[in-house]
């Protein structure tokens, strides 16, 4: 399996890892979805780091993960986008909004439990 | 020296290979990490174009050599209904099947040299290249090199 899905209370993390076909990008966007609900989560983090491309492919599924997950209730964050691949998708200008991006996973819990707390709404 | 290397593009399959020798032939010619992700990203997008609007499709990549510059070009064909305006879906943001229209216009950013040859219900060849300047130390290295 390319990703390995974990849960931690609330939230659940998905790590990729290897370089994934479109399909798989589909399947991971359709499973997440799934899961938001059944799961009742309050949050998806996505591990990126294994991932030497992000195309606008990947980076549309992407945000479809968060803006579907945002729907039922849940705030999706990315981590560990590789440098390179960060200024080939500037040079792209492909553009990851509204998904949230953060270096590692503890940055993103963070940035998750805040979230829960109805805090950084308006930067507070 | 990197070699010629062919790849056949008939399924969503076939783009992760595409990539992987992208950038290994990337990294084999002297090209950064940085521009290795960068040639990679322009293969997928001319990749999955191939996929998407006509099925299946060629890629050849291999080294070019201009004077000072070693560089890279990636020649991707297919045997598809063509681009009707290849100027339109030369730019950012042109509405096409299945996609945001993205794909051309943001790996033509990604390349030195991006060129499409279209021709109605015959075909579309898109030629890209990434060039790489040789330093100082590297000319000398051949020179000497190349004199024995």
């Amino acid at each position: 399996m390319p990703v390995a899905i974990v849960r931690q209370g609330d939230y659940l993390i998905a790590s990729v890892q290897s370089d994934l076909s479109d399909n798989e990008v589909l399947r991971l966007r359709d499973d997440l979805a799934e899961r938001v609900g059944q799961l009742r989560l309050r949050g998806i983090i996505i591990d990126v780091g294994a991932l030497d491309v992000i195309d606008s492919f990947v980076a549309r599924s992407l945000r479809s993960i968060a803006v579907t997950a945002r729907l039922r209730g849940a705030d999706t964050v990315v981590v560990g986008i590789q440098p390179d691949v960060a200024i080939a998708m500037v040079q792209f200008r492909l553009n990851l909004e509204p998904l949230q991006a953060a270096l590692d996973l503890d940055e993103a819990l963070v940035l998750l439990d805040r979230s829960a707390h109805g805090e950084g709404e308006d930067g507070a | 020296m990197g070699h010629e290397v062919h790849i056949p593009i008939t399924s969503d399959a076939d783009m992760v290979p595409a990539r992987a020798q992208g950038r290994a032939l990337a990294l084999s010619l002297g090209f950064s990490t940085t521009d290795a992700t960068l040639i990679a990203t322009a293969i997928s997008e001319i990749a999955r174009n191939i996929l998407v609007h006509v099925g299946r499709g060629q890629m050849v990549m291999r080294p070019v050599h201009e004077g000072n510059r070693r560089g890279l070009v990636v020649i991707a064909r297919d045997d598809g209904p063509g681009i009707r305006d290849v100027e339109a879906a030369l730019e950012h943001g042109h509405a096409s099947r299945g996609g945001l229209g993205l794909g051309l216009p943001g790996a033509r950013r990604l390349m030195d040299e991006f060129h499409v040859a279209s021709e109605l219900h015959r075909g579309t060849t898109v030629t890209m290249t990434k060039w790489r300047i040789r330093d100082e130390l590297e000319r000398l290295r051949e020179q000497r090199r190349d004199r024995g």
